[in-house]
């Protein structure tokens, strides 16, 4: 490889840095991405001009059919779809890692009929592994979260065990494929392991735990990127799979930490199983409700407001409306904030997204470590489509799922109102013992419908 | 591959992973998603591999194959995954 190529890829390392050191502050990150996506072109161009022309009129019409579908993809994709889209990504990325280690390692073992070395040829296998873990993996993660396949956990008798056969069963494989290499039967059952323990691992993991696996999902695809740097001995894959793959770890912990959970009880699944068979469902609860006039009125008696929104706002598109609301507050000079809890959303950080496409600033939205002490001084908080978050079994219910799970204190402010369809359960499939509280009042219905009511009544007064 | 360019190579990933957990644990919780779906475009890397496993031409069918099936798949990406980012990133502004 030439040095022009070598430095090419040098350049490229340092921009995909300066690019994601620039997301530390909002100002700056889209200028960050930028950077990074300078960072590929310069990539991709370096190694364009080192191929055969024979071949460049092939690669050029995959590159546009691959740009013409991902253009289309994401300007097309709502924003509460953002988890399913990064979660397709993902998998396409993995197939990708998967096909280039295949493709290299197909050629060398029957199209040159060479043989690999080991390193290569445990490369290559891990490749391949990842990435067809990460292929059906994403693809189970993107059918549970746009409900083409149930969101709740599947579990079988002998799951973990299956898995473990599996994963000996991959690994024999691997050592195998990499000692008769002429015969490309092994490479292929490796595939084809690789693709079910994918189905099989994620299968088992509840919608609530979605933020986790998405993130994990993401580290895998960069560990697939890596490895195949490591197959093809190129450094630019090395470092920007170890980057991708370092984030998603770290969101991965983060996201744990939020739910209080370790990554190994996500990953053997069953958030919330428990919680609809046993504790909660005895007693029938006392709720009191409140009309859209009375909750007009509490809005514009109260000094200070927080805002505790869920994924539920967001697919009843709630969340403008909530900025009218805010505007309301705001003219009668009430304190008006939102509290966002970590794993709110589908993904990290996805309720940030969402309120920020409502034109919501984002100094308004307050992490719950910085706003937990200040829900005992609020006059009214508001749970809109929110549940788990704020559910006190949490402190309260060692025998809940979500025990030890830190959640928002809005039960702790002088009036809560809950902003619901009916009573159904939250995404994890557990009563909120919230909603029998003193304080705390119902509004029933659809969220956009009565929250416009409320801020027309807010008009008026 | 001699042991001595793995070892450059294993030098390459640790040093890559360790900026890596130091770069993202200061990004704050607002700008998770789009650090996802931007990290996912940079993950989109596999491009550069596809480029050259396509090129090599006039062996078997299967590789050049495979090599084009993951050209398009890490366009998707890194194309898909860069937009979308831009999109949200845009989204985020100070009133």
């Amino acid at each position: 490889m030439s040095i022009t190529i070598q430095l090419a890829y040098l350049i490229a390392s340092i921009l995909f840095i300066i690019g994601i050191k620039k997301m530390n502050k909002t100002k700056e990150a889209r200028s960050g991405n930028q950077l990074s996506a300078l960072g590929m072109l310069i990539a991709i161009l370096a190694t364009v001009v080192q191929i055969d022309v024979l071949s460049l009129s092939d690669i050029l019409i995959c590159i546009v059919i691959g740009s013409a579908i991902g253009l289309f993809i994401a300007f097309k994709v709502e924003m509460t779809q953002m988890p399913e889209m990064v979660a397709l990504f993902n998998g396409f990325g993995g197939l990708a890692s998967l096909s280039v280690a295949l493709s290299d390692f197909w050629l060398k073992t029957q199209g040159l009929q060479e043989h690999v070395g080991v390193i290569i040829g445990t490369s290559a296998a891990l490749s391949i592994f990842i990435g067809g873990l990460t292929f059906t993996g994403s693809l189970i993660a993107f059918l549970k979260l746009n409900g083409k396949i149930n969101g709740q956990p599947i579990m079988f008798k002998g799951q973990h065990a299956l898995n473990l056969v599996l994963l000996i069963g991959a690994i024999t494989m691997a050592v195998v494929a990499l000692m008769h290499q002429s015969d490309p039967m092994y490479i292929l059952i490796l595939v084809g392991i690789a693709l079910l323990l994918g189905i099989l691992t994620v299968i088992p993991i509840g919608g609530a735990d979605m933020p986790v696996v998405i993130s994990l999902l993401n580290s895998y695809s960069g560990m697939a990127a890596c490895t195949t740097g490591f197959v093809l001995n190129n450094n630019v894959l090395i470092v920007s799979g170890a980057l991708v793959g370092a984030s998603g770890i770290i969101l991965t912990q983060i996201m744990c930490k939020a739910m209080n959970r370790s990554l190994l009880n996500v990953l053997l699944g069953g958030f919330g199983q428990t919680g609809t068979t046993s504790s909660g469902d005895g007693e029938e609860m006392v709720v009191k409700e409140v009309g859209v006039e009375e909750a007009a009125m509490l809005f514009d008696s109260a000094s200070s407001v927080i805002v505790v929104p869920g994924y539920g706002m967001a697919v009843a598109q709630a969340q403008h409306v909530i900025r009218e609301l805010a505007e309301q507050c705001e003219k009668r000079n009430i304190e008006f904030r939102f509290a966002i809890h970590p794993v709110a959303g589908r993904m990290p950080g996805h309720m940030n997204v969402l309120l920020a496409e409502a034109n919501i600033p984002y100094d308004k939205l307050i992490e719950m470590e910085q706003i937990n002490d200040d829900f005992p001084n609020t006059d009214l908080v508001f749970v809109v489509g929110a549940n788990d978050v704020v559910n006190p079994a949490a402190r309260n219910n060692p025998q809940s799922p979500i025990y030890g799970m830190p959640i928002l204190n809005a039960d702790k402010a002088r009036t809560v109102i809950v902003s619901k369809r009916s009573m159904g359960k939250g995404y994890a499939g557990i009563q909120n013992e919230l909603f029998g509280y003193d304080n705390c009042l119902m509004l029933f219905g659809d969220a956009k419908q009565t929250i416009t009511k409320v801020v027309s009544e807010m008009k008026e007064m | 591959m001699s042991l001595e360019s793995l070892i450059i190579l294993f030098y390459v990933l640790v040093l890559a992973s360790y900026l890596g957990f130091e770069l993202i644990a200061k990004v704050p919780p607002t700008l998770h998603t789009p650090l996802m779906s931007g990290s996912n475009a940079i993950s989109g890397i596999t491009i550069v591999g596809a480029i050259l496993a396509s090129n090599e031409l006039g062996y078997t069918t299967i590789s050049k194959w495979l090599g084009m099936l993951a050209l398009i798949l890490a366009t998707i990406n890194v194309v898909g995954g860069y937009a979308v980012t831009d999109r949200m990133l845009k989204m985020f502004r100070k009133k």
